[in-house]
């Protein structure tokens, strides 16, 4: 009697060290005895379980052992185990477990970085040109669109807005070319709201089209009055994980939007990140609090890209060379979870 | 023609399967009948003689039913091609239903020139842009909206951008703008401390010399008295020659956190990162203990 009364105190005393299965199962066990308890209707019955059950386990009340504490746990044992400690777990992501492209851009291969960097870009990324943007609407914009296309012009530098007066995409083009544009931006309405973006670079440039979603505008941010932030400084463009040649052709021509030279000193950060194939664009103002950290502050829009087409000439759905196109090729090309084509 | 009450009365009170019953109107659903109503006058079942137009890819057509031939169901119908143009189509009509019922003649009229209004705007739209209209399909948009979504979470946007922004200040992409004492510079120190303990180099480059350099800009006067204190507490660690001493000077000046100990015997020349290059100019170095005294 007195061994088992000094062996439950020892239980008591003992905190349960590791997290085995046994202890999984266990508090799995418990777990289920608790649900249990909910369908007891007699209050007096009912209290008594739950007296048995808090006693029982002090920590494991709710739920089977939480996150957390499961990670605090391992944590102590690694460090308690030093050199020893096995290795650390990495959990299964879907970046991790991603189909493998062929396309995938190695920055080591030297044919690979010479192809992109020979592409239509390529005065852009010699700085022999600045940009200059024509952004345009679909007919009869309503006010969130009109909204976001002067959001747009404040962003990108040297852009102008002009109104669609039912001219087809292709006139507007050729004008926009005599005119001495470098790129053209459409953004389509639907529903009052923006939900697609033409780019098309000017001369005999590529042309991508764009699902733009999320979009949340300047005023609709969190801080009040962040329009007063805005300044003229050109930003910086910070494009972020685009792996495959695809991606880097788009990802390249988001950058030829910006001038090629920002101003440092406007510390303006333009992001641009990709995301299995959701393209993120932020607008930061940053400001380094030291040299490990920065804070960032948002300004200006946020808004989804995602590709949906990707030409090599200028605007031409008809007779117009796709390199990339998913429109009406859902089942050949979303053949698995983990592919993704920027 | 005495059918034709008859059969209205029937059409009329029970069934006729052309007739479509709504809350104010009945509607005929036969495609020969003028109005599109369904009324003694406009019914072509309920009358012998009747006219209508008709349209058929773009051309217009006079349709007639006579007496006559109300025994022949299959020719019943006579068809004639009217004119493109309006007036000589209007014409046409009036010479064809010349000793017709007044109704017919002007609902054939009005039909006529309803037909051709619609096919002048079809023509005009065909060469304008059309607006495609591109159906959502309801799983795809949900699907995506969720993607997007997670994808969002996974991305960590705000870390990704720190990061990135952190990573350029490394690189010194933004120059001098920003006053962190040499970060660059401070970071090669650290991996040339790591790579060190190993090598054994008897060059005392004049990196080191060089380290000394940019700090006197950034440090005032009673700092460097104080720096130079602590170093020359150092010095008594070292057993090194002279010249090397005043490299410490410089170098300790502005390096307190990091050990130099081993480390300044092992400067190696050659394992500097190409990106360290910073010009050195003895005279300065000279200048320093002047100022502090």
């Amino acid at each position: 009697m007195e061994s088992a009364e000094n062996a439950e105190n020892a239980e008591v005393l003992v905190k349960p060290p590791t997290l085995t299965a046994s202890d999984r199962l266990a508090a799995k066990k418990r777990f289920r005895t608790q649900r249990r308890l909910s369908t007891m209707k007699n209050k007096v019955l009912r209290n008594a379980q739950w007296a048995t059950l808090k006693k029982r386990s002090e920590r494991l009340l709710f739920h089977f052992i939480g996150k957390k504490e499961g990670q605090k746990q391992r944590k102590k044992e690694a460090e308690a185990l030093g050199d020893k400690a096995p290795p650390k777990q990495i959990p299964r992501t879907i970046e991790n477990t991603r189909e493998a492209d062929i396309t995938t851009v190695d920055r080591d291969d030297e044919e690979v970085t010479f192809d992109i960097t020979h592409d239509e870009y390529e005065s852009y990324f010699s700085k022999t040109y600045v940009p200059k943007i024509l952004i345009t609407s679909s007919d009869n914009p309503h006010s969130k669109t009109i909204h976001f296309i002067r959001e747009l012009t404040k962003i990108f530098p040297s852009s102008e807005c002009q109104w669609r007066k039912r001219s087809s995409v292709k006139k507007m083009i050729q004008s926009a070319k005599e005119k001495d544009y470098t790129d053209v931006v459409v953004i389509n309405e639907d529903r009052r709201v923006p939900n697609g973006m033409l780019v098309s670079h000017l001369p005999d440039g590529p042309t991508a089209y764009f699902k733009i979603s999320n979009v949340k505008l300047t005023k609709d941010m969190k801080y009040k009055n962040i329009i007063k932030e805005f300044t003229t400084h050109r930003p910086e463009v910070i494009l972020n994980n685009f792996q495959t040649r695809l991606g880097q052709a788009v990802s390249r021509m988001l950058a030829s939007l910006f001038h090629y030279d920002p101003q440092f000193k406007g510390r303006r950060a333009v992001t641009f990140h990709n995301q299995r194939d959701y393209i993120f664009f932020r607008h930061h103002r940053y400001e380094f609090k030291s040299q490990k950290r920065a804070a960032l502050r948002e300004l200006g829009p946020r808004f989804t890209l995602r590709l949906k087409w990707l030409q090599k000439g200028t605007f031409d759905t008809i007779e117009g060379d796709y390199e990339w196109i998913i429109a009406g090729k859902r089942h050949e090309m979303e053949t698995s979870r983990r592919r993704f084509f920027l | 023609m005495e059918n034709d009450d008859i059969v209205w009365s029937i059409i009329n009170k029970s069934f006729c399967s052309y007739k479509v019953n709504t809350k104010t109107q009945r509607f005929c659903r036969n495609e020969y009948n003028l109005t599109g109503l369904c009324n003694r006058s406009a019914c072509p079942l309920a009358n012998s003689q009747y006219a209508t137009v008709r349209e058929e890819d773009g051309n217009c057509f006079l349709y007639m039913k006579t007496v006559e031939r109300s025994g022949f169901p299959r020719n019943m119908w006579e068809k004639v091609k009217l004119s493109k143009s309006l007036e000589k189509a209007l014409r046409q009509i009036n010479e064809y239903l010349v000793y017709w019922p007044g109704f017919t003649r002007q609902k054939c009229k009005q039909r006529l020139l309803k037909i051709s209004q619609y096919l002048i705007r079809m023509r005009k739209l065909r060469l304008r842009r059309q607006k495609k209209l591109v159906p959502i399909q309801r799983k795809q948009d949900r699907r995506e909206r969720r993607r997007e979504e997670k994808a969002l979470v996974a991305a960590r946007l705000d870390s990704a951008i720190e990061k990135e922004l952190l990573e350029r200040l490394k690189r010194g992409t933004y120059g001098d703008i920003y006053n962190f004492p040499q970060v660059a510079f401070n970071k090669a120190l650290e991996e040339e401390e790591d790579a060190e303990v190993n090598m054994e180099g008897d060059d005392y480059g004049e990196d080191e010399e060089n380290e000394g350099e940019e700090p006197d800009e950034d440090i005032d006067e009673e700092l460097e008295k104080e720096l130079e204190e602590e170093s020359e507490n150092e010095e008594i660690e070292y057993v090194e020659a002279d010249s090397d001493l005043e490299r410490e000077l410089e170098s300790e000046s502005d390096l307190e956190d990091i050990e130099p100990k081993a480390s300044n015997s092992v400067k190696d020349n050659t394992r500097r990162k190409p990106r360290l290059e910073i010009e050195y100019e003895t005279e300065t170095l000279s200048k320093n203990p002047k100022r502090t005294v």
